[in-house]
């Protein structure tokens, strides 16, 4: 899979500073071909600096970028065969939709004629092909959207980087352009390189991952990866919902680790984790992983009292205090079976587990 | 939908409408003064019989246009014949003007470009200093530039002693002094517009741009410069205009050669040996020929932005 002919994107010890304040601490990762890469993060993590130095609008302060194989860190953005779609679309108001969409051509120098029909094949491409002699004012958020897609897939760049391309649509809207993303990332075989701070966004397209804090990469991965194995506390309280449990291992055999949960305890198998005996660490556990049951099973059980119960249509979000204090959430499907676990508050009631879907966590 | 908002609207018109209507008084009212009238009186002006200690005789006659465009004199009964007297000081005007406009962009957008980069705070103090000069009367700024450029001046004795020339240029009495005098006279009308145009380009369209493989070059002229065209085409207008219509410049840093209608028009109303309806006249001709040109100008516009 790291077979060096395939990497499109290098990143190589990249650091960014802005005077005193640094933005990327020594990032490095490689961005293979034909990938939906996904850069996900909070504000300000530094996934848009990352971006930009790709792209060329932001110099590197340390380290290297190569594009397949050829160092670009010294060439201005005209000169990288690497197209944008920027957040707010940064459309041409002046030019029509076709007219904005055959720029990147002719600046390659295409000839008009040329540039206008391959134009025309890219608002096939995005289903916009009536809308050719439009301003870009005239058209709806969605519209604006895919001609910007349009504009920067017309030169067919190596690589396509997307600024939070979608963060401006409306929800449903928004699922449809992701299908929508994936599909003609597919079809084309470009390489696109994502940026967003939706996790669900993120784990819906992406054929990988990199999770960004504070200008530290926190974790790459497939999206199953970062979502059921995350390597520490942040990833796995960014992604999704997460129970994070502050645990005592009491004792380690034959791979089972023993946690001490207020009152109780969980059994736990985690191959990833190297903790020991006497370790306080954090147990991580999806809210969906966990059962909520009338009677206590055989192992991994623990009792407790149901705070409150939350009907949210497709399931039932119930958040109990266990023994000894600790609050976890359950979340339940709203099933035939699963309806019956909308309980009212001050019942008692038992969460159980699987031994391995839960992870441990160094703080 | 917006035809159902406006209906909605309309329906309770009856008494907004009035309203609105007795608000707009004011503005009605310094319009007319202030404009409609000028030109009214300027009008009928321009058709009475000139008294020879200035002010006008109630009688309508086409004497002052006649003398501008056939040059008969008030009881000519030669043949009609134009006669470029007059029409060719018009024409120099309009070069001049245009000339001294080309130049104020040419420096006056990179200036108002290089404000407009500036940080929030800075581009406050640069636009205040541009108007710095201009709080000092025209006059005065005239006649310093006519020192500036005179043959013993600052200008000249810096060029022979950086070595540049060897003789003093002769500036002054040419038609380039009284463009850079229009230039200078008007240089914050251009820049102050177009400053306000660049403030609220988006630059993110020349990233894009530079993202879409343009050079610099390209994406000065392809997406700057079409953006922000309202800023430039409020800058030109507002140097052309009024130094078509200038007469310090040309009075003290052209000479007698370099006459530009503003002086002509000025002349007909100093002192006794003035002709009020002959300078109402040129008014009227200066005042319809901008129009015409702004029209002209507004048309060709439309024009190329309805074909593609």
């Amino acid at each position: 899979m790291n077979d060096v002919t395939n990497v499109t994107i290098d990143v190589r010890n990249v650091i960014k500073r802005y005077g005193d304040f640094t933005a990327l601490h020594k990032i490095s990762m490689s961005i293979l071909d034909n990938e939906f890469f996904t850069l996900l993060g909070p504000s300000g993590c530094g996934k848009t600096t990352l971006l930009k130095m790709i792209a060329g609008f932001e110099d590197v302060t340390e380290g290297a970028i190569f594009l397949s194989g050829e160092e670009i860190g010294s060439l201005p953005p005209n000169r990288r065969p690497v197209n944008t779609v920027f957040q707010n679309y940064a459309l041409f108001p002046h030019m029509t939709v076709l007219e904005n969409i055959g720029f990147g051509l002719e600046m390659r120098g295409s000839s008009r004629k040329d540039a206008e029909t391959r134009a025309g094949e890219m608002l096939e491409l995005v289903q916009l092909s009536s809308f050719a002699k439009r301003k870009p004012s005239q058209l709806s958020g969605g519209q604006q959207q895919r001609v910007a897609l349009a504009r920067a897939l017309a030169p067919s760049p190596k690589v396509l980087l997307l600024d939070e391309p979608l963060s401006a649509l409306d929800l449903k809207l928004r699922q449809s352009m992701q299908v929508e993303l994936k599909q003609i990332q597919r079809e084309t075989g470009i390489t696109f390189i994502f940026v967003t701070h939706d996790q669900e966004e993120a784990l819906t397209m992406s054929d990988r991952i990199a999770v960004m804090n504070a200008g530290e990469l926190q974790q790459l991965g497939s999206p199953r990866e970062i979502y059921e194995q995350p390597q520490n506390m942040f990833v796995a309280d960014f992604i999704g919902d997460s129970n994070l449990l502050s645990v005592s291992i009491d004792s380690v055999t034959e791979g089972l680790m023993k946690c001490h949960i207020g009152g109780g305890h969980f059994l736990i198998i985690d191959e990833a984790s190297a903790v020991g005996v006497g370790d306080k660490v954090h147990l991580s556990v999806r809210p969906e992983r966990l059962l909520l049951s009338d009677e206590a099973a055989e192992t991994n059980s623990l009792k407790g009292t149901v705070l409150q119960s939350i009907y949210k249509g497709t399931d039932i979000s119930t958040t109990v205090e266990l023994e000894g204090g600790p609050i976890i959430s359950v979340r339940t499907s709203n099933t035939a079976r699963g309806i019956k676990r909308l309980m009212p508050p001050g019942s008692a009631a038992f969460v159980n587990m699987e031994a391995g879907a839960a992870r441990l966590l160094a703080d | 939908m917006a035809g159902g908002a406006a209906s909605i609207k309309s329906s309770r018109s009856g008494i907004y409408s009035d309203q609105r209507n007795w608000l707009l008084l004011p503005s009605w009212v310094v319009l007319g003064f202030f404009v409609f009238a000028p030109v009214c009186v300027m009008l009928v002006y321009s058709f009475l019989t000139k008294e020879f200690r200035g002010g006008v005789i109630w009688e309508p006659t086409l004497a002052a246009y006649d003398q501008f465009f056939f040059d008969r004199g008030l009881f000519g009964d030669a043949e009609p014949k134009l006669q470029w007297t007059y029409i060719s000081i018009f024409w120099r005007s309009i070069w001049q003007a245009g000339l001294a406009t080309i130049l104020a962009l040419i420096i006056g957008f990179p200036t108002a470009y290089f404000i407009a980069t500036r940080s929030p705070k800075a581009r406050a103090i640069w636009v205040f200093l541009i108007t710095v000069p201009y709080w000092v009367n025209l006059l005065i700024r005239t006649v310093s530039m006519k020192f500036l450029v005179r043959e013993e001046g600052p200008l000249n004795d810096f060029l022979i002693y950086a070595g540049i020339i060897e003789e003093p240029l002769q500036i002054i009495n040419t038609n380039l002094a009284v463009q850079l005098g229009l230039f200078y006279s008007y240089l914050p009308f251009m820049v102050l517009p177009i400053y306000a145009s660049v403030e609220r380009y988006n630059f993110i369209l020349s990233e894009a741009a530079a993202d879409l493989y343009a050079t610099k070059w390209t994406t000065l002229t392809r997406i700057l410069l079409p953006s922000i065209k309202p800023g430039l085409v409020a800058g030109c207008i507002l140097v052309f205009v009024p130094s078509l219509g200038a007469f310090l410049a040309p009075d003290l840093l052209g000479g007698a050669k370099n006459f530009m209608i503003g002086s002509l028009i000025e002349e007909q109303f100093k002192g006794n040996a003035g002709n009020w309806p002959f300078g109402a006249a040129a008014s009227m001709i200066l005042l319809t020929m901008v129009m015409v040109l702004l029209m002209i100008f507004a048309h060709q516009q439309r024009r190329a932005e309805e074909t593609p």
